[in-house]
């Protein structure tokens, strides 16, 4: 199975990163490695859904960024209980990702250009409503979310949990079989009786859903609403999506393939952190990586 | 006129994974003379003339032009020699002009290289216009232009490449009386400078008309060639089609009641006003050539590209069909003809494939689905390596298989098969075949639509024609001729 090279590829990066740093291979360092993955971890499960019926989210930042701006709106203490910050970011997500999932659908746009209007039009939305500046001064009900219950980081729990419901729904459930049809033959799979509009509304939609957890979570870490946050994002995404395997056209892909690609840039970044590598050095890194893994993909196949 | 001939074939071969498309060709075409090409769908015509047309690299055997063997590697490396092909189906420059297309890859430049003399370039393309007598500018955009005056121009640029070959693959499809008329003028004055015109054409009056020599294929085989003037109507039907045909089998005696009706049935552009009846445990063979709206008609039924007129009734009950989901509710299954596009999602496996249209419930139960998917295997004969095989590694005979046992799934009530056994080798279409009766036998109505003759004359219980979108003829098996079918299917 294709993530099977993945995992050992992470499995010799971590064992040659251990010796290049001794302090890699530590419990405090996974644990931040785990911690540091984590918003692009969500943001990658949530963009798989999409990618694999063939269509792509390229409004991931800005939404993440409106999420969490609308969050922390309504975050301050003894304002509301946290669950109202909490479901207003995860909904604001979710309707941006319905109203891409309309435009493609209905409005037969594709979705690179649908996308690429919200992640403009959601990041000067997010700063309407931060009103141009950060939203701080959150309670510490809804900080907390950022943070670490004992040794393990919330984040990273909460990817875990999205992961493994992720997981579960592609492999044992009917919709997630749909998603995989609609993206490997979209014709084939309307011609089966399947209702691929409403297919692809699913997978934008949680898609949104997803980037808006992301945004509450992100919020929560640095303990503002932050309008400019989250520039970038959907491409770190979109780069641990492709590593782990699954296809541009769609059709093919998995959850575990991207949290591999995810883990494997993350380490990647971690190892080269600790060696005090420029940040614009590790930018090169990851570019090698994203069009390396794909191309040693592709020869596979070919092959 | 006389000596060599310009293009020979000699023992031309090709073959496809289960299927000889070419065995042995041997044809001469001479220079000067209109050479049609005639036959049924999938008697190799069109296989014949991609080889020579640089799109497809044969097995074995050799074309010869003007005397030296040639190998033709790419269109590109037809066209420089002169040989040029206008295909059935058109990919204009559909933002450019009707001058910019005529004259794509042979600009004319003025001044420096690669600096375009458009007023020149104008200047050719309305002299090839007028020529012709199509009456278009040549600075019009081909995109606001009808599909017929596209065909025109397409025609046009194979004449203006001035080539010593020119295939022409149903080139009078869309053209008015007018515009046919114009053209066969431009053909005789082609021939006149030598030109050789392959012309493949179903339609008996036009090649007739401007016919010199007539081959008629069958099978992936030449079959004849004779003087135009030596043959008539009667005599070529007989080429092309006359074949002993399968002998019967052993077909359902006793037909229920009635599961589907359908009545006027239409959708604009592609069928009309079509009306049957199809009763449990009957098989109703529809035949005719390509074009005819037999797809259409069967799509229209399934859902998959709605009728636009007329209705449709489900034992008794009037029901509205507006996707294939509808129709799958309403207990009818398709296998389409076009089994890469409408047929299976490639990448995934054969067992995911098997269930696609049939999942009932929310949660997947793996390990029924699984057994299932081997039960299928095992009832079908499918040869897979195991049932997590992607069925795009499959042949084309399994596949077709899978698309059946898939459709079969859904437990309908009625069948639609569209060419169930095209492209599919010896072996696997007597399995279909015998899954066919063993289905109406079970009580299953079914719609067949085959364009071989032999295949629908032994299965059916009877049987329509279409010609251009309506129904001609039913027949009754049992009493007709593969020339009779044949005789209402082709364009009067």
């Amino acid at each position: 199975m294709k993530s099977w090279g993945l995992a050992i590829a992470l499995v010799l990066i971590s064992a040659a990163l251990s010796f290049a740093h001794p302090g890699f291979l530590t419990v405090p360092n996974l644990i931040n490695v785990a911690r540091q993955i984590s918003i692009n971890g969500i943001l990658a499960v949530g963009v798989t859904l999409v990618l694999l019926t063939g269509g792509v989210d390229l409004s991931l930042g800005s939404v993440v960024a409106l999420a969490g701006v609308v969050a922390a709106s309504t975050a301050h203490p003894d304002q509301y209980p946290v669950v109202v910050p909490v479901a207003l970011g995860i909904a604001t997500g979710a309707l941006c990702g319905a109203t891409n999932g309309l435009m493609v659908t209905r409005g037969k746009v594709p979705s690179f250009i649908v996308t690429l209007g919200m992640m403009t039009a959601a990041r000067g939305l997010a700063l309407v409503v931060a009103k141009g500046r950060p939203v701080s001064n959150l309670s510490t009900d809804f900080t907390c979310l950022g943070g670490d219950v004992g040794m393990v980081p919330i984040p990273a729990m909460i990817l875990a949990v999205i992961a493994l419901v992720t997981f579960v729904v592609l492999k044992n459930f009917r919709l997630g079989r749909y998603l995989y049809a609609v993206g490997g033959n979209a014709e084939a799979a309307r011609a089966s009786g399947i209702n691929i509009g409403a297919i692809r509304m699913f997978a934008y939609t949680a898609c949104g859903a997803l980037a808006g957890v992301a945004g509450v979570v992100l919020a929560a870490r640095i303990t503002t609403g932050q309008p400019n946050a989250g520039v970038g994002y959907e491409l770190d995404a979109i780069a641990a999506v492709v590593i782990g395997g699954t296809s541009l056209s769609g059709g093919v892909g998995s959850v575990g393939g991207t949290i591999l690609g995810a883990l494997l840039v993350g380490v990647i970044n971690n190892g080269l952190d600790l060696m005090n590598v420029s940040s614009y050095y590790q930018a090169i890194v990851k570019g090698v990586i994203i069009v390396g893994a794909v191309w040693l993909d592709r020869n596979r196949q070919q092959s | 006129m006389g000596g060599m001939p310009l293009l020979q074939f000699r023992d031309l071969s090709k073959s496809f994974p289960g299927a000889l498309a070419l065995d042995r060709v041997r044809l001469d075409v001479a220079a000067g003379t209109v050479h049609a090409l005639m036959g049924e769908n999938g008697a190799g015509k069109s296989t014949l003339m991609k080889t020579l047309g640089g799109l497809l690299l044969p097995d074995s055997g050799e074309i010869l032009f003007k005397g030296r063997a040639v190998r033709l590697r790419s269109p590109h490396d037809a066209l420089r020699l002169g040989i040029s092909m206008i295909h059935q189906e058109l990919f204009p420059f559909r933002d450019l002009t009707v001058a910019a297309n005529l004259c794509m890859g042979r600009e004319t430049t003025r001044w420096f290289p690669g600096w375009l003399d458009h007023a020149a370039m104008n200047r050719e393309a309305g002299r090839l216009l007028a020529r012709l007598g199509v009456p278009i500018e040549p600075t019009r955009r081909m995109r606001d232009l009808s599909v017929a005056q596209m065909q025109s121009v397409e025609i046009l640029k194979a004449l203006a490449h001035e080539s010593s070959v020119i295939i022409m693959d149903e080139p009078t499809t869309a053209l008015s009386e007018r515009e046919v008329t114009a053209l066969f003028d431009a053909i005789r004055d082609l021939k006149q400078r030598g030109v050789a015109v392959i012309y493949i054409s179903h339609k008996m009056d036009e090649i007739f008309r401007i016919a010199d020599t007539i081959t008629v294929m069958r099978d992936g085989r030449h079959v004849a060639t004779r003087p135009a003037s030596e043959l008539d109507e009667r005599e070529l039907i007989r080429l092309m089609v006359g074949r002993e045909p399968a002998p019967r089998v052993a077909g359902p005696s006793t037909t229920g009641g009635d599961l589907l009706e359908v009545r006027g049935l239409g959708r604009t552009g592609r069928f009309r006003d079509v009306s049957f009846t199809l009763r449990r445990g009957e098989i109703l063979g529809v035949g005719g050539l390509m074009g005819a709206g037999r797809s259409g008609l069967a799509n229209a039924i399934y859902g998959l590209a709605p009728a636009t007129t007329g209705e449709i009734r489900v034992q008794g009950k009037c029901v509205r069909i507006t996707n294939p989901a509808d129709a799958l509710k309403a207990g009818i299954a398709l296998v389409s003809e076009d089994r890469a596009q409408f047929g299976f999602i490639p990448r995934m496996s054969v067992e995911q494939n098997l269930t696609l249209s049939s999942m009932k419930t929310r949660f997947i139960d793996r390990r029924a689905e699984a057994a299932l998917a081997d039960e299928q295997i095992r009832r079908f004969a499918l040869k897979v390596s195991d049932r997590n095989q992607a069925v795009v590694n499959l042949s084309g005979g399994n596949q077709q298989k899978v698309i059946i046992a898939k459709a079969l799934l859904t437990e309908p009530e009625i069948l639609i098969l569209d060419e169930p056994t095209r492209g599919i080798d010896v072996g696997a279409k007597a399995e279909i075949h015998s899954i066919i009766t063993r289905l109406a036998r079970s009580g299953k109505a079914i719609l067949m639509i085959s364009s071989e003759l032999p295949e629908l004359l032994s299965l059916s219980g009877r049987l329509l024609v279409m010609r251009e979108g309506s129904v001609t003829a039913e027949l009754d098996p049992r009493h007709t001729s593969q020339e009779e079918i044949m005789s209402f299917a082709m364009p009067s």
